[in-house]
């Protein structure tokens, strides 16, 4: 454990002291030795429009990506997605909350529903294109960087994106290191081979993009259509519709394993490679939360401030302005099969019943539809506001230096009418909480295969597949009849020769 | 009282008997931990012995097959009616009281009228019940390509090689007590192991 964390400190300090020397080493270009950045900037826009005197179609690029715009419109079941649309049960939602949730958005200035987003000069190259990791966008600045950082050292040292620039925000999700996903954490800054094969920091060290392809700026992998269940095999990079460059398939094939292991290819008809070889969730050791319960929110200290409790280890498990929450590191996921359809509860959906768990986004699949496979997944369960009398999701204005803010003000009331009213939608006044679950697949933090979760962790009862149905698994399931008839006929054979046996010992030994 | 010996069953069938039994039990103790009746060697290396044993004792049948067939040995299993009465009821009382052996083994009759029937059995019913279900266990992900994926179910192939299992465990169990009761205890079991059957 020690020399895990001094390894790892070793590395981090390397990354972190070098990042210039390899930003200039892997590019012909030293943005350095442009005229153009070699200035004081007094803003960040000003930044962009230095870069956009050479890079011309980088915002028009920008401008046509779901990092941009956060809305997506699923093209399978035509539903509106996007960041800017759907809610989670971990923060809920941006909506009415942008200052403080466009920390996140590759932008500067989205601190309402006025943002402009045809502005070339809001576009944020330096949050992906960094390699200082001295740009930081502190929350409730609507996307603008800290006042302290160097903007002119930033612009000289942009290189392409890394693991940190990804992480800044993709492991912070949720409000906190490893808070939202399961598999996406600041251990993947710089891990080592056993916590991720291909990010090993001393080995392959992928970065997200090398998987994460982007094309004119838009980067593939999506987690609103994602592809679970990949056929095409292994592809020519650069080829024309190719597809998802992020699945394990495109590289490694169909049927990855050798001649051996055939059995295990035959498996990966039915099973996503993920479920195997990624064991855990959170298995780089920083916890991940399991579940958030809204509706204890509220309490307060004596002097006005929000309570916090924490567990043993340090971790809030109570904060007056968020709820009671669990936490999970290290913990085998749950199993779904799953198509690649995902379906989500909207606020313009009606909420059947209240009484049942509400899944915020519903992973589709199943055994028979010929394209599922059994994926890992992190569900995460909460506990929500609703409109008890409209029965719709709502929005919560959370985050604000007004008093209608929840954190603020600690009132329900107020911060829904405000999210609701900020959102265009109709809201009761009647404020109810709602069990809802939410679906994340699991697909980093790849194992080395020594590590592949083992047969028997599957095919035995009461194992990792206990609660998938619609496939015989053998060593889980059998015809509970044939077993006890079987075993039944073999007892009655062995009875009945130990009886005959039995009889003729006796009568030998009677006539002797 | 002169000894006759008869030289019954020969090297290769002897081979063939001895490495089938130890096939068929080693198969029966894997497949049952591959069922999950009991922990022994663990699912995963269950799995790989049972896969390896079936092949062998395919090949093994294989050989065995052509020797029945260039040998004229199958006829060993044509069944007859001939004296199944006799046998049954020594079974049932003649061989409690010592009552002569109904059935003496030569070379072109080795095997009594219940034997050849039970051994029919084992050829035509139980056998077949299993390599054909564990053969489609074996090829489950040619399914697809074969045509078979609309006509099959895991669950139901799985039940009838679990179902040919117990034919197979009940047929052993019933077996080896019956290789006591030649005209001696032992007479069975050295013919088997010598090739050589012993009269009085």
């Amino acid at each position: 454990m020690i020399w895990y964390y001094i390894r790892s400190s070793i590395i981090l300090s390397i990354l972190l002291t070098t990042p210039t020397l390899s930003a200039h080493a892997e590019t012909t270009a030293d943005h350095g030795k442009y005229d153009e950045l070699n200035k004081t900037f007094t803003s960040a826009p000003d930044v962009t429009k230095a870069c956009l005197k050479c890079h011309t179609e980088a915002s028009k690029q920008i401008h046509k990506t779901s990092h941009w715009t956060w809305d997506y419109l699923n093209p399978e079941n035509k539903q509106r997605l996007g960041k800017k649309n759907i809610l989670n049960n971990y923060c809920i939602t941006p909506q009415s909350n942008y200052a403080s949730c466009a920390a996140c958005h590759i932008g500067y200035g989205w601190e309402d529903e006025n943002f402009d987003f045809t502005a070339e000069d809001r576009v944020d190259c330096l949050v992906c294109h960094d390699t200082t990791g001295e740009y930081h966008k502190p929350s409730g600045n609507a996307g603008y960087p800290a006042d302290y950082v160097n903007l002119k050292k930033v612009a000289q040292n942009v290189g392409k994106s890394s693991r940190d620039t990804c992480g800044a925000c993709h492991f912070f999700g949720g409000g906190g290191d490893a808070v939202k996903h399961g598999d996406l954490d600041s251990s993947l800054a710089a891990p080592e081979r056993s916590l991720d094969v291909h990010m090993d920091a001393l080995g392959a060290d992928f970065t997200c993009a090398t998987c994460h392809k982007s094309d004119k700026h838009d980067v593939v992998g999506s987690r609103y259509s994602p592809t679970a269940a990949a056929t095409k095999g292994y592809f020519m990079r650069g080829e024309q519709d190719h597809g998802n460059t992020a699945t394990c398939r495109s590289c490694h094939d169909n049927n990855p394993h050798s001649e051996k292991h055939e059995k295990l290819n035959q498996h990966s008809k039915k099973i996503a490679c993920q479920t195997c070889h990624i064991p855990a969730l959170a298995r780089g050791g920083i916890a991940t939360k399991m579940s958030w319960d809204w509706s204890t929110a509220g309490q307060l200290t004596a002097d006005g401030k929000p309570l916090i409790k924490k567990n043993e280890q340090g971790q809030v498990i109570y904060h007056g302005k968020k709820g009671d929450f669990t936490y999970g590191a290290n913990i085998a996921p749950e199993y779904t099969w799953f198509n690649g359809k995902v379906r989500y509860t909207l606020l313009s959906d009606k909420i059947v019943n209240p009484e049942e768990v509400l899944k915020v986004n519903a992973f589709e699949g199943s055994s028979d539809d010929g394209i599922s496979r059994i994926w890992p997944v992190k569900i995460f369960r909460g506990k929500q506001p609703y409109d008890s009398v409209n029965k719709t999701l709502v929005v919560p204005h959370t985050a604000g230096k007004d008093d209608k803010a929840y954190w603020k003000g600690f009132d329900w009331n107020k911060a829904i009418s405000h999210g609701m009213k900020t959102a265009g939608l109709p809201f009761s006044g009647e404020v109810d909480f709602i069990q809802t679950e939410m679906s994340w697949p699991i697909t980093h933090m790849v194992a080395p295969a020594k590590d592949a979760v083992k047969c028997a962790e599957c095919h035995t009862k009461n194992g990792r597949l206990q609660n998938i149905e619609g496939i015989y698994i053998p060593g889980r399931d059998s015809n509970e009849w044939l077993d006890k008839a079987g075993w039944l006929v073999a007892l009655l054979s062995l009875i009945g020769v130990l009886v005959h046996g039995g009889i003729r010992i006796l009568m030998h030994s009677k006539k002797d | 009282m002169t000894v006759e010996r008869t030289y019954i069953f020969k090297r290769f069938e002897r081979f063939w008997h001895w490495s089938q039994a130890l096939l068929i039990i080693f198969l029966l103790l894997t497949g049952f931990e591959i069922h999950n009746s009991y922990h022994l060697f663990g699912f995963e290396q269950a799995t790989q012995l049972h896969t390896t044993a079936a092949w062998t004792l395919i090949g093994l049948w294989v050989f065995a097959i052509f020797w029945h067939f260039t040998t004229g040995e199958w006829k060993q299993y044509i069944p007859t009616l001939n004296k199944v009465d006799a046998m049954i009821k020594y079974y049932l009382t003649g061989i409690f009281t010592d009552a002569p052996h109904p059935f003496k083994p030569t070379v072109l009759r080795k095997h009594n009228p219940l034997q050849r029937l039970a051994y029919l059995s084992f050829w035509v019913v139980i056998s077949p019940v299993v390599w054909i279900s564990g053969g489609l266990y074996l090829f489950y992900s040619s399914w697809e390509s074969w045509g078979l994926e609309s006509l099959l179910t895991l669950e139901w192939v799985a039940f009838f090689h679990v179902l040919g299992a117990f034919m197979n465990l009940a047929f052993l169990i019933v077996h080896l007590y019956l290789i006591t009761t030649g005209h001696t205890v032992g007479a069975h079991l050295k013919a088997m192991i010598t090739g050589w059957e012993t009269n009085e």
